[in-house]
């Protein structure tokens, strides 16, 4: 890098009332523009509100990339059932860790785009479906609502509008599969989490049977100051097809790991840059753009765009936006072994490409990763990740095998070295955040 | 008769004081929702609260508030991680595993404490204070690598740092999370899961917004020290 990067890049909006007096808190949100983008979009007819949400471009941000608007518009009008919005806060993507810091800081954004989208899409119960194993979260989610209903925004007749909204968080109790949107409303109906075939979709047959629609926390908690700002600012940030600003989460074997929000189609030499770079005396090896379930990248692509195009063209997906680093010192096949390790065990077991593959995926990883495989076992790999890939009830699968693919792409010798080795050849122990500030200390 | 170790069906009920409490509980919950079953994982938890454990009288209880069969209610026990089978410690010590934590150092951690404490995973100490557990991940990748004690996060974990936070633990000493409030059992934490919040009204203002991870892009953006330690925003004013 010969240029430093300017730190104007980033672009703090849902991050900048972080380092506030208790942002948590409505009279630190009011500080911040908070429930402005309430009034104004109770002010307008629903049917516009979804229509500035679909002109901002606003797209999902828990991993898909969907249209948010869109999604609003797919609820049918007019039909007499109940409708619902349910907000997806079950973030549990490895590598994932943008929306439990954002409730955690500053809960009421997210209520704030809760009441906006319920108003549009016609519901009067919204949940939040949160992850169990995030307390704190959970606390503050519990008080901010509190705080919501006692300042009129919540309950009946929101600020005057004549429109009624119940608020229910709902914490979960521990299964990856349930960020699943249909595995989501299985659980939140009191049901093991699995997912269910669709169509319908859950526009049209969601929670209880009727029209729902599941977003994203970071989508909805977008929406405010979409509302609040309008169309062109938001359109000011990002490119025509990606616009608006994100979360990206650095972790991993980087000097400053964090958030950073920036507008869409940054690269990570950027943020790696602001960010201090790789540990000390190391180099990146490779990376994720969004997720241990979108495929990897290596030092080849810290120029890829990260917006939903530009990082779709490289070959991966943009995911979650969760950018985790490894350096020289980790063993891909140790890493593609533990990601398969979670999908097995997250696996819901109701089709039999995931939950037979995620299995037989284990078998043979664990042989080659102790030197103990065959050159055959890599095709083997190949063969029952096919399988998985596009064959299975529901995401999780082709989640599954993009760590596969993707390693097997990039770091075909690394496999063979173990073979060759009879065992892994590198030292875990160089991996470790102390083996990095031991360096430092003799450097 | 030769004991198979079965469950003796069916199961106690609770005595009737605390099925009189509980009801009232459970009726608050299954009030927040269109429809009753939707109640079934804060039940879970609540019974959860109650004895540390989902025990076939809790199932049992569940199943009766809510018209289910203790079949249907144990199915979605035995599908979500969160709820325990058998009875466990005051505190579950869950140290994430998953690729990132796992080689940031959180294997070392696991494996340190399973030598420290004597025990595998999903073992609990012989005095009932501490169950480690193996997590996958735990949405703080940023923080790596992460231990959670009753699901509050323990950031930067190192294993001299994990020790010491499970000797202070069964030592019975009051241990705070580095965000989040001081540390309550694991029946008080079960209970605010179902959906109680937390008796303790101070706790949601404790453990201030994040720490530096979560402030780091933002410094950078407004010019400030971008490795500032992130304390001026720990409670109210400080």
């Amino acid at each position: 890098m010969t240029e430093a990067t300017d730190p104007a890049i980033l672009t703090p909006v849902l991050s900048a009332p972080w380092d506030d007096m208790q942002p948590w808190r409505l009279d630190t949100y009011l500080k911040h523009d908070g429930y402005q983008g309430l009034k104004k979009a109770l002010a307008k007819h629903q049917d516009e509100v979804i229509q500035t949400v679909k002109d901002a471009g606003l797209r999902g941000r828990g991993g898909a990339g969907f249209p948010t608007g869109m999604k609003w518009g797919f609820i049918p009008q007019g039909d007499g059932k109940p409708h619902y919005l349910v907000v997806n806060a079950d973030e549990s993507e490895p590598g994932t860790c943008k929306d439990i810091p954002l409730m955690y800081a500053n809960p009421h954004v997210l209520i704030e785009g809760v009441i906006i989208a319920a108003y549009a899409i016609r519901s009067n119960h919204a949940f939040i479906y949160l992850r169990g194993e995030v307390v704190p979260v959970l606390r503050r989610l519990q008080e901010a609502v509190k705080e919501a209903y006692a300042a009129g925004y919540l309950g009946e007749n929101v600020l005057g509008s004549g429109f009624d909204l119940e608020l229910t968080v709902h914490a979960g109790a521990g299964a990856y599969i349930c960020g699943e949107e249909t595995a989501l409303l299985d659980s939140l109906e009191g049901r093991r989490g699995q997912p269910r075939l669709r169509p319908p979709f859950p526009a049209v047959e969601g929670l209880y049977a009727s029209p729902t629609c599941v977003n994203n926390v970071e989508s909805i908690a977008s929406v405010p100051a979409i509302m609040h700002k309008g169309v062109e600012w938001f359109r000011s940030f990002g490119s025509e097809k990606s616009p608006g600003f994100t979360l990206y989460s650095l972790s991993g074997h980087v000097k400053r790991p964090g958030q950073y929000e920036a507008p869409l189609g940054v690269t990570l030499r950027q943020l790696l840059d602001l960010a201090g770079g790789v540990r000390e005396g190391h180099r990146i090896k490779f990376w994720t753009p969004g997720g241990s379930s979108t495929p990897m990248f290596t030092d080849e692509h810290l120029d890829v765009p990260l917006d939903y195009e530009g990082v779709g063209a490289a070959g991966s997906m943009l995911g979650t936006k969760a950018l985790q680093i490894f350096d020289e010192t980790v063993c891909v096949v140790r890493a593609v072994l533990r990601w398969t390790e979670f999908y097995a065990h997250e696996s819901c077991g109701k089709c039999t490409p995931c939950r037979e593959g995620t299995y037989w995926l284990v078998q043979i990883l664990e042989r080659l990763e102790k030197g103990e495989g065959t050159e055959a076992d890599l095709e083997t790999l190949l063969d029952v990740a096919d399988n998985i890939n596009g064959k299975s009830f529901c995401a999780l699968g082709d989640g599954a095998a993009s760590p596969i693919f993707s390693s097997l792409k990039y770091f075909r010798d690394e496999y063979v070295e173990h073979l060759a080795h009879r065992g892994c050849p590198f030292d875990p122990a160089a991996s470790t955040v102390w083996a990095s500030n031991l360096t430092g200390a003799q450097a | 008769m030769t004991d198979l170790g079965m469950p003796r069906l069916p199961a106690p009920g609770y005595p009737a004081d605390v099925r009189a409490r509980l009801e009232t509980d459970a009726r608050e919950l299954i009030g927040r929702y269109p429809q009753s079953r939707s109640a079934l994982l804060p039940l879970l938890h609540l019974v959860q609260a109650e004895e540390g454990y989902v025990s076939p009288s809790g199932i049992e209880f569940c199943a009766e508030m809510l018209g289910l069969t203790t079949a249907d209610v144990t199915g979605v026990a035995t599908f979500y991680t969160m709820y325990r089978r058998q009875n466990g410690g005051d505190f579950h010590v869950g140290v994430c595993t998953n690729t990132l934590c796992a080689v940031m150092g959180g294997d070392e951690i696991f494996a340190t404490l399973k030598d420290h404490l004597g025990v595998g995973n999903k073992g609990t100490t012989p005095d009932g204070s501490v169950t480690l557990e193996h997590i996958e991940c735990n949405a703080a990748c940023d923080y790596a690598p992460v231990v959670m004690v009753n699901w509050e996060f323990f950031d930067n974990a190192t294993p001299a740092s994990a020790k010491d936070l499970v000797d202070e633990l069964r030592a019975g000493k009051q241990v705070s999370p580095t965000r989040g409030a001081p540390l309550c059992t694991f029946k008080e934490t079960s209970r605010i899961l179902a959906g109680f919040p937390d008796p303790r009204a101070e706790a949601v203002d404790q453990g201030g917004a994040g720490g530096t991870p979560s402030l780091v892009g933002l410094r950078i953006a407004k010019g400030q020290d971008p490795d500032a330690p992130a304390t001026t925003q720990t409670g109210k004013g400080a």
